[in-house]
């Protein structure tokens, strides 16, 4: 039995297209995995339509996270939001992505999984990528006065060491 | 006129109940908790961000300090993952091994679950049993990799290393034993009237909110949803292995603590599938390009000094692509989202944290019960604050 995607292919593709005819951007599928890229503007629809189809029944949110594609060969929109979708009753998966630019939001999908909250969080704390209509928008691992976003490409990894006695005589 | 103010509570993060640096703020209303509001991030070392600068093989080191109760499942799901970005298969002896070292894991997390859990709630004795046979896995653990704890006995395209002599036997002897030792915790605590005064009907998640939070592994088989990722999408060859899956109804506390206690017993019976059937063969793929060539080859060949060189200056590169393996570990369904940009180093890593998600559900648990419960509760989802904040 593969990790779902495979012979579901069709399946979900089709009933996506046919339900949100402009939404979907792009289909990959490499191996078992199959990955939609889907509008922004349609990413909450289309989580709810794929969590309440009576054939799909994407009821499970595995995962969210980001990718920061600055350094990837094909790097503008520069970030990817990325859901992992489970079904229980077919046992298939699905990843759903959105790709937006530095600062614009994306939907939030709390109404669908209460679960995305923290994980929102996350991605909004680590990546700075902001969720419209979260309810609880703040970060999640880092200091609240923590300056920039710790998981993109472009933050610094190494900084000059700063020695007590010059923060004294300032 | 009468008025009704509540209070506020801060627990932790240096509580003892709170296994590790996790921060409760409590709104109590007396002793009932009116509002429960997680703090995490005590333990934020950005291990996501470390992995992108370490080449494959250096990053499984970062793996095993996530969930250091079980390093070696952390190990799987990363190694699960690259394999897969590679196509490469490990070997029929390597996958069982796996299994029978992932399954080990399994054992000494629930133990420590179980010791830490039954101590929090006032039960001393049992903390001091389970720790005595998780030290007999962590001698184990020391004898095939040198290591008690960070392991780091996966690897790409096979294992750190073959069995050690005379390693099986050591299983074997801790396997006849362990079935009786769960008998002595059950002894000690299924039936006891204290232990169910604190656990039956405490700290309920129904099937519907388990699901829409994510949460996963014991805590959601707890709530009667039958799902285990390795009956759903075997890996490493577990669908040639006998056991069935836990499964209770309540949700409970207990019924969490009823779960577990049976995967320790499954768990054991796959570890002796594991020895009865122990095919014979190589642990490593012969593949001098990911997995480094035998020392005594190395000095006498020139090609496999080469390789040898190569593989630990540079290491070895990923096609470029993506890969997501869940797999099922102590916790619940953890995975590697894997992105490689071609290189030897992966371009960027996600994983998805069971005892992150499962921590969420904390308000939904004890909002509205007692403060005592609270620590019932945090000891019942079994979380790891290495991996929750990561």
């Amino acid at each position: 039995m593969g990790v779902g995607g495979a012979r579901d292919e069709p399946r979900v593709v089709g009933r996506l297209r046919e339900r949100f005819p402009d939404a979907v951007r792009e289909v990959r599928h490499v191996g078992d995995e199959l990955t939609v890229v889907v509008a922004p503007a349609a990413i909450r629809e289309a989580c709810r339509f794929l969590r309440d189809d009576p054939d799909l029944r994407y009821e499970f949110l595995s995962d969210l996270c980001s990718v920061d594609r600055l350094r990837l060969p094909e790097a503008s929109p520069r970030f990817e939001v990325v859901y992992h979708l489970t079904s229980m009753r077919n046992s298939s998966r699905l990843r759903l992505k959105v790709r937006v630019e530095e600062g614009e939001a994306v939907e939030s999908v709390t109404g669908v999984w209460e679960g995305a909250n923290w994980l929102e969080r996350e991605v909004y704390d680590l990546m700075g990528i902001p969720f419209r209509d979260h309810p609880d928008l703040r970060r999640l691992v880092l200091p609240d006065d923590f300056e920039g976003h710790a998981l993109r490409k472009d933050f610094p990894v190494t900084t000059e060491p700063r020695w007590w006695e010059e923060e004294g005589r300032r | 006129m009468t008025e009704t103010r509540t209070m506020t509570l801060n627990m932790g993060p240096q509580h003892p109940s709170t296994h590790g640096v996790l921060r409760l703020v409590l709104e109590l209303d007396g002793e009932a908790v009116v509002r429960c509001v997680p703090h995490i991030g005590y333990l934020h070392t950005g291990m996501e961000k470390t992995m992108e600068d370490k080449r494959y093989q250096q990053a499984i080191t970062v793996t095993d300090r996530m969930d250091y109760l079980a390093p070696m499942s952390n190990n799987l799901a990363f190694v699960l993952s690259v394999e897969k970005l590679l196509g490469i298969e490990a070997t029929e002896r390597a996958q069982v091994i796996r299994v029978m070292m992932v399954e080990l894991t399994r054992i000494k997390s629930h133990l420590v679950w179980l010791g830490t859990h039954a101590l929090d709630i006032g039960a001393m004795s049992v903390f001091l049993y389970c720790f005595r046979e998780r030290e007999k896995i962590l001698d184990l653990y020391e004898m095939l990799s040198g290591q008690r704890m960070m392991s780091t006995y996966i690897r790409v395209g096979g294992l750190m290393a073959d069995l050690p002599d005379g390693f099986e036997r050591r299983v074997r002897d801790f396997i006849d034993e362990f079935p009786k030792r769960v008998d002595e915790y059950e002894d000690l605590l299924t039936h006891n009237r204290l232990w169910m005064q604190r656990t039956v009907g405490v700290g309920v998640l129904k099937r519907e909110e388990a699901i829409a939070l994510g949460v996963s592994g014991p805590a959601l088989r707890a709530s009667g949803v039958p799902w285990d990722i390795r009956k759903v999408w075997p890996y490493s060859g577990y669908d040639r292995f006998h056991f069935d899956i836990s499964l209770a109804q309540n949700g409970d506390v207990y019924d969490r603590y009823r779960c577990r206690i049976f995967e320790m017993r499954q768990s054991t019976a796959i570890v002796r599938q594991c020895l009865d059937r122990m095919p014979k063969g190589p642990v490593n793929l012969d593949d001098p390009k990911i997995v480094p060539p035998p020392k005594p080859l190395v000095r006498r060949s020139m090609e496999a000094l080469i390789h040898h060189f190569l593989l630990y200056s540079q290491g070895f590169t990923v096609p470029p692509g993506e890969a997501y393996v869940p797999i099922e570990s102590p916790k619940g369904e953890i995975g590697f989202y894997v992105v490689s940009d071609g290189s030897n180093k992966p371009y960027r890593v996600r994983v998805r944290p069971p005892s992150l998600l499962n921590l969420q559900a904390l308000p939904r648990m004890v909002e509205g019960r007692l403060v005592a419960d609270v620590v019932a509760v945090i000891g019942s989802i079994d979380i790891v604050l290495g991996e929750i904040d990561r």
